[in-house]
């Protein structure tokens, strides 16, 4: 199962290498990593789609890796907390003048966005979960794409509700013992 | 006042404490070198950067400080690379510098020009590439931090030639601002709780004594601990020293050779108490059948080994310290005597297998070497070794009563550690004895660091055990592969001519009456001695659990 992960990284050279290198050694396999800037100029974020196939466990296996990183300064795992997620596609599709309605009547349908129109193709913008995108792709693919770009999905909890903190509280300086996970060890 | 960046890592150096750096001077370092000249530190020049690390490392595993080594860029820095590795596998406080090109250079293939970061990523805790004056005593100060806190390990500093030689206004940092590095030392009350919940329960418990110990200066309230609840302790490789090993609760080293009844309480046990250790493969055994009845209580203070390898039931992480400290006064004392009982039959049993009981027959065999050793210091030497037999028989044979004396490559492994970590560590304490034990094999990986020793006047004694085989993998191709031998015959030049080329003096035992003899001149002789001891060929070290086995399934020595 996918579990989306929310780092507050320090904002210096390096730190994203640091973090696809950690993910990288201890076998873990990325599905998805955005990174920018924030509200504050000193801190990154990121959010990294992450498979996890012993779940929680896995979970805590990654906060626990991430934090021995000195430049994470948080980890949150918003997976199961209420929150909106976000990725942008930007989709080339081989059309000339007679079919581009139908790809405006889709483009309609998913709230996208045409942005550019030359003789031979369009780009259509897409913003919104992973399963809108992907049913927009799939409906597109007929079509002929010839080019596609994603940026990674982004994610922000809804409300005050922050994620799990298994590893360390906001402030850090405590375990979260969750006593479960000892059962799903794989 | 303005400095050049080489003064100001000079000056934060000598602020942290450094009093001797293991190093080798090269084209992108020189002017650390020539800043050197001006400020109270010893340098060792080293024979290969590989032994500077390991010194450095030694060094900080005997004193509890942080170590230094320092190396040029491009070859001089990848020579380090092993010796990084090993402190990291071993979480010893080590930091490195390395010079780098100038800054305007990076990304060129200058010349010796390596992606030292880069390459050091994953077997350092941190490192730092430092491209401009100003950053540099930060950086250091940073870097010691990291090295000697949380969870200990090795910090490279990599610094740009034009870092090195610019002017800035040199202020020290008072403090260390790193957000994100917030080490846990306190567990919380509840999982404490629950963990005397546990030990409350507990007929069969026992304590896994790791590292942590040493590292936490923990070993008081270990014992206390232990006396306390009746505890027998177990220890890992790199654990030995951290409870006396001649306590009646001592159980000795546990995993692939330890003893036999010390595995058997494992594997019997129904609660493990894992202080500072890590569950690592040699120590455990198949996790499938590891310790199968126990509930199992881990101290630790880095988050990510909680479940890493055997998921545990109460997790408590912190400063080993700190929450023994906090745990001691909520237990109650206990008995365990039929348990105790139960332990000491197994060892009994075993005890009639263990080669140092057999009768004299002529022969030399490292276990009683290292035993005469222990006899001839009073088992108070620091002892270093390399790696393969010879290791597992001193860990087996030089029992260990106090801390700090055991320097031993665990998790790494790494082969040639030995003399290196002796000098380093002399330079700890010039007053305390020293032995390396190494194998003929792995002696040949670091034996010019023996000018070292004799430049630096290191009084280290080397044993070396020549058994004419890489012997930990023969004996595995004679268990596993069937003897058949494959690239273990090792020729070795004449050990006792080629310490002599180095000035040192040197003897060669073939007989048991020249044992103690030979130990005796080596102690009294001051400076490096080297004392080759021609060693049964084909000897293996057991008990030896099988990769992969079940911890309780060993491989005994055969009766006679
Ligand atoms: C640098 C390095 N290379 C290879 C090995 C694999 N290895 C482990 S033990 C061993 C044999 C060591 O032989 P020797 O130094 O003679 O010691 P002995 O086992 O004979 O006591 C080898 C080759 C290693 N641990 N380290
Ligand atoms: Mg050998």
């Amino acid at each position: 199962m996918n579990y989306t992960f929310i780092a507050l990284v320090e904002n210096k050279p390096g730190v994203l290498n640091r973090v696809a290198s950690l993910f990288r050694r201890r076998n873990f396999n990325i599905e998805s990593l955005a990174v920018g800037r924030t509200e504050n100029p000193e801190v990154s974020r990121m959010t990294v789609v992450v498979d996890c196939p012993n779940g929680d466990y896995d979970a805590h296996k990654i906060e626990a890796n991430l934090y021995k990183l000195v430049n994470v300064i948080d980890v949150q795992d918003v997976t199961r907390q209420p929150s909106v997620t976000r990725d942008l596609a930007l989709i080339k599709i081989k059309v000339g003048p007679e079919k581009r309605a139908e790809v405006n009547g889709l483009a309609e349908i998913f709230r996208a966005r045409i942005v550019d129109v030359a003789v031979d193709s369009v780009i259509v913008e897409i913003t919104g979960t992973e399963d809108k995108i992907e049913g927009m792709i799939e409906l597109l693919r007929p079509l002929g794409i010839v080019e596609m770009v994603r940026t990674g999905q982004v994610a922000m909890t809804r409300g005050v509700n922050d994620g799990v903190r298994r590893v360390q509280g906001v402030l850090g300086n405590r375990y979260e013992d969750v006593s479960e996970l000892a059962e799903m060890a794989p | 006042m303005k400095k050049t960046g080489a003064e100001i890592l000079w000056e934060c150096l000598v602020r942290e404490g450094v009093e001797v750096v293991f190093g080798y001077p090269g084209g992108a370092n020189m002017p650390i070198y020539d800043a050197m000249l001006s400020y109270p530190v010893h340098h060792v020049l080293v024979r290969h950067e590989q032994g500077g690390a390991h010194m450095a490392d030694g060094y900080a595993r005997a004193s509890g400080k942080v170590g230094m080594a320092m190396a040029t860029s491009g070859p001089g820095a990848t020579n380090l690379v092993t010796g990084i590795a090993t402190a990291m596998m071993d979480s010893v406080p080590v930091v490195f510098v390395t010079g780098q090109v100038a800054a305007h250079l990076i990304g060129g293939d200058a010349f010796q020009e390596v992606d030292v970061t880069g390459i050091t990523l994953p077997i350092t805790k941190h490192n730092y590439l430092v491209t401009r004056a100003d950053e540099i005593a930060e950086v250091v100060r940073e870097a010691f931090y990291i090295a000697r806190s949380g969870r200990p390990g090795p910090v490279l500093i990599d610094i740009c030639k034009n870092a090195q030689v610019e002017q800035t206004e040199f202020i020290y940092p008072e403090d260390v601002k790193l957000p994100g590095y917030q080490p846990v030392d306190h567990a919380p009350k509840d999982s404490l709780e629950r963990a005397v919940k546990l030990i409350e329960k507990a007929q069969r418990p026992i304590i896994l004594c790791g590292h942590g110990v040493l590292v936490s200066k923990a070993e008081e309230v270990l014992a206390n601990f232990a006396v306390k609840t009746q505890t027998p302790v177990a220890s890992t490789l790199l654990g030995l020293g951290a409870f006396p090993a001649s306590h009646e609760l001592s159980l000795g080293m546990m995993g692939m050779h330890g003893e036999v009844h010390t595995n058997m309480a494992i594997q019997n046990s129904d609660l493990i108490l894992a202080f500072g250790m890590r569950f690592d493969d040699r120590v455990t055994g198949t996790l499938k059948t590891y310790a199968p009845h126990a509930k199992k209580i881990h101290i630790e203070i880095d988050p990510s080994e909680m479940h890493k390898n055997v998921a545990v039931d109460v997790p408590l992480v912190g400063d080993l310290k700190t929450v023994l400290t906090d745990l001691v006064p909520m237990v109650d004392e206990y008995d365990h005597d039929a348990w105790l009982k139960e332990i000491s039959g197994w060892k009994s049993e075993a005890d009639t297998r263990n080669i140092i009981n057999w009768p004299d027959d002529g022969k030399l065999y490292v276990p009683h070497l290292i035993a005469n050793i222990w006899k001839a210091t009073g088992g108070g030497a620091i002892m270093t070794t390399d790696v393969g037999q010879h290791q597992m028989w001193a860990a087996q044979y030089y029992a260990l009563d106090k801390p700090n004396r055991w320097l031993t490559s665990g998790g790494a492994g790494t082969m040639g550690f030995g003399l290196p970590a002796a000098i380093g560590a002399w330079f700890a304490d010039k007053d305390q004895e020293i032995w390396a034990v190494a194998g003929d094999g792995g002696f040949q990986m670091t034996a010019a660091e023996l000018t070292t020793a004799v430049q630096e006047g290191a009084n280290v004694k080397v044993a070396i055990m020549n058994n004419s085989f890489l012997g930990m993998v023969r004996q595995w191709q004679e268990f596993f592969f069937e003897k058949r031998y494959s690239a273990v015959n090792m020729l070795s030049p004449d050990f006792v001519k080629l310490a002599e080329a180095h000035g040192v003096p040197a003897r060669r035992v073939t007989k048991r009456e020249e044992v103690n003899e030979a130990i005796a001149w080596a102690r009294k002789t001051q400076g490096p001695v080297v004392l080759e001891f021609v060693v049964e060929q084909e000897d293996a070290v057991y008990p030896m659990v099988p990769a992969g086995a079940a911890l309780d399934q060993m491989i005994q020595r055969p009766v006679k």
